[in-house]
């Protein structure tokens, strides 16, 4: 019975895995070092689940949607606006700007938003970075729609016709100091305007503030994960350093206790990217365009807040 | 959680009756609803289905609703198909010196979700019952401006417009 559930989910996605590991680069046969940091990945890359979007469980969100709506509503006091602009059916591609570190609480509010106003019916997918999902305890979080991000699977769920929502700063925007909270930065990366190219889906811009001020985010220790190896190993480019609860001095953000930032998000009108640029948009073109966007929606947010973490 | 408000409104029965029945007009005196528009079936009356939201907290929660009682001009109910699970029903009757006596009530439950759902149904609650008064305040100045237009063309001859 396990063996035939697994046949199906394989044939489901139609890879093998979203997952590739880089093995590191420097292979020294003969340095310990070296072997420790290939069974390191190989353990990580075991535990990295296959993507299977029958795992997203609308019975299972449903259940959980109270809980989640306390932490929202009470802790974070969210506030998510603009949700009519995401058009009712079909795939689109939500692109958001990321924040909070680890704890990714405006994911959370955001997930609960977007789950009661369109119905749990509605299937709705998130992309994460390949480690989130194999850490221990984190299971459910396949339950909700998170799969690991990669190009294969962000494809699989919008030919489903889902709405899936990617955030190309990633790990690298998400720990930038906190100074820096009001700042759209995806890094450069532009692989999801050609993924939604490709699958001409409209785009449809998720602008959040408030993740920052959830802890005192110091660097993003980027040099550190170098150093580590941890961007060959892990693929995480970062070492992020904060002051946060409970551990005041938090290297590598493996959790904390997120102050109670109010949230604030912002859902921009859908962009059709082929009839605003033309047949064969210039993605360059697009990417400066959308971060002004957001940038200018973010800063207009950030000029409605008085105060850090109040808002 | 059940809540529920009444209120005497200066207005015959039928009058009341044609505004809480028409969907086009909820959004003009339903506290914190964001949606209320036709998903199938009849306009208004048996088997009418809405989306409709309610802003509550972090959230709007609602889904599809189906009208399943339709007694004119007394009693309308509507329950859940899909999204938060619950039920509303307006109640209206005759009140003296051709006023009407009018319900609102809203039952709705958060299912399966264990402690988490029995303290969100709990904190929900007041939000809740502000938006049900709230509803039947702006309902009344509704139908007080209608009337005073109705009495006000009435003496001028000719029928208000809507």
């Amino acid at each position: 019975m396990a063996q035939a559930r697994t046949t199906t989910s394989t044939r489901r996605n139609g890879h093998e895995s979203g997952v590739r590991i880089e093995p590191p680069a420097q292979q020294t046969p003969d340095s310990l070092l070296s072997r420790a940091w290939r069974e390191l990945s190989g353990a990580v890359q075991r535990r990295i689940p296959r993507a299977d979007l029958d795992e997203r469980d609308p019975d299972y969100i449903r259940e959980q949607l109270p809980l989640f709506w306390l932490f929202s509503s009470l802790w974070f006091r969210g506030e998510v606006r603009g949700l009519g602009n995401i058009p009712d059916e079909g795939p689109v591609l939500l692109v958001g700007n990321h924040s909070g570190g680890n704890m990714i609480p405006d994911t959370m509010v955001f997930t609960v938003a977007f789950s009661t106003y369109f119905g749990v019916e509605r299937p709705f997918y998130q992309l994460a970075h390949n480690l989130v999902l194999s850490l221990p305890g984190l299971s459910w979080l396949r339950k909700f729609g998170t799969v690991a991000a990669s190009p294969e699977n962000a494809r699989q769920a919008l030919s489903s016709e889902a709405a899936l929502l990617v955030y190309p700063g990633g790990d690298y925007e998400v720990h930038r100091p906190s100074w820096e909270g009001n700042r759209v930065d995806f890094g450069g990366r532009k692989g999801f305007l050609r993924l939604a190219l490709e699958q001409d889906v409209p785009i449809v811009p998720v602008v959040a503030i408030g993740g920052q001020e959830t802890a005192l985010f110091l660097t993003r220790g980027e040099r550190l994960a170098r150093l580590l190896a941890l961007d060959r190993v892990l693929r995480l480019k970062v070492l992020p350093i904060s002051i946060s609860l409970p551990w005041i001095v938090n290297v590598g953000d493996f959790g904390h206790i997120p102050l109670p930032a109010k949230i604030t998000i912002e859902t921009l009108p859908a962009i059709d990217l082929r009839a605003e640029f033309g047949p064969n948009p210039d993605v360059d073109e697009v990417y400066d365009h959308l971060i002004r966007l957001m940038q200018d929606a973010l800063d207009a947010l950030a000029a409605e807040r008085r105060f850090p973490v109040i808002g | 959680m059940r809540v529920s408000a009444h209120r005497v409104l200066p207005a015959p029965l039928e009058d009341v009756w044609s505004i809480v029945t028409d969907p086009e007009r909820v959004l003009g005196y339903m506290s914190g609803v964001t949606r209320w528009e036709l998903a199938g079936g009849p306009r208004t009356g048996l088997g009418a289905r809405y989306r409709i939201l309610f802003r509550i907290g972090a959230a709007e929660v609602g889904g599809l609703v189906e009208v399943v009682e339709f007694d004119e001009p007394y009693d309308v109910a509507w329950t859940s198909v899909t999204g938060l699970d619950h039920r509303g029903r307006w109640r209206l009757r005759e009140a003296p010196g051709g006023r009407t006596q009018v319900e609102l009530r809203l039952a709705y439950v958060v299912a399966g979700a264990g402690l988490s759902g029995w303290i969100a149904e709990r904190i929900a609650a007041p939000t809740v019952a502000g938006h049900v008064k709230g509803t039947l305040q702006q309902l009344e100045r509704i139908v007080a401006h209608e009337q005073l237009r109705a009495r006000a063309a009435r003496r001028r001859g000719s029928p208000a417009r809507s």
